[in-house]
């Protein structure tokens, strides 16, 4: 039987301007076209990723100007068109005063408290 | 007889930067001397662990020359592991994320290993006891 995994995102904004994206929901989204059955619970700074005011556009070096920024809330948003869950922690959006209005749609919202119960009902964690 | 486990791991960090990349090959050494089928996805900067132009050098900090320095490179560890893998009838099956090599220019690495894509990862999922994976941080 297919295996089920959770993919915990914690580490955020790493290299996301120079990759245009962040590497484990990319990484996501292809494992997902390539069959895996899939989920993500965001937590710790990546509470931070299904904010839709974010805007990363603007970088610009010299005379190179960055055309294709992170849209990380956006890239989310696909991955729950595709049927993946993705859940965020609760408390983590609390201690940083992130509202649910602030967040895309489609989230399921998790408390801490709830996790080993999430966990349970995985075949494998993978901790980012 | 049990089974031969099968494990995969999951590096994202480049070579020389912190202890975690010492700790994964650790862990791989142990698996391999125990004779364990290993699964590796080198993702991001870790395609630079098994980089085949590291090169050692001389420490005049140390007082040591090239040879007496003995530097070993991080290629070289991945090297031994896959050697002691095959010593104990294991399998090592290492694959460099290609889009992540291209990025880096990273394309030279040691004998043995593969290019491939989060394809490859969810097929070493499905076939392995367990995933571990050790992210950048």
């Amino acid at each position: 039987m297919a295996k089920k995994v959770l993919q915990v995102i914690e580490t955020a904004y790493r290299g996301t301007l120079e990759e245009q994206d962040d590497t484990v929901v990319w990484l996501t989204h292809a494992m997902r076209g390539a069959g895996l059955h899939t989920d993500v619970l965001l937590r710790g700074n990546a509470a931070n990723y299904p904010v839709t005011a974010q805007d990363a556009s603007g970088l610009e070096f010299g005379g190179r100007k960055q055309t294709q920024p992170p849209r990380i809330a956006d890239d989310l948003a696909r991955l729950i068109e595709k049927g993946v869950s993705v859940y965020v922690v609760t408390d983590d959006l609390d201690r940083r005063g992130i509202q649910t209005s602030d967040l895309i749609r489609g989230l399921k919202s998790v408390g801490s408290a709830e996790l080993p119960k999430l966990f349970g009902g995985y075949d494998q964690i993978w901790h980012w | 007889m049990a089974p031969t486990p099968t494990l995969t791991f999951v590096l994202m960090d480049p070579p020389y930067e912190n202890a975690r990349t010492t700790t994964a090959l650790r862990l791989l050494d142990i698996a391999a001397r125990r004779g364990y089928n290993l699964n590796v996805f080198a993702y991001e900067g870790a395609v630079y662990v098994p980089f085949s132009k590291q090169a050692p050098h001389p420490n005049a900090v140390h007082g040591r020359d090239l040879a007496q320095e003995d530097h070993p490179n991080p290629k070289d560890w991945v090297e031994a592991i896959i050697a002691e893998a095959k010593r104990q009838g294991g399998t090592v099956d290492w694959v460099q994320c290609g889009l992540c090599v291209d990025e880096r220019g990273a394309a030279e690495s040691i004998p043995g290993l593969r290019r491939g894509s989060p394809a490859d990862l969810v097929k070493f999922a499905e076939v392995s006891d367990n995933t571990l994976v050790i992210p950048t941080k």
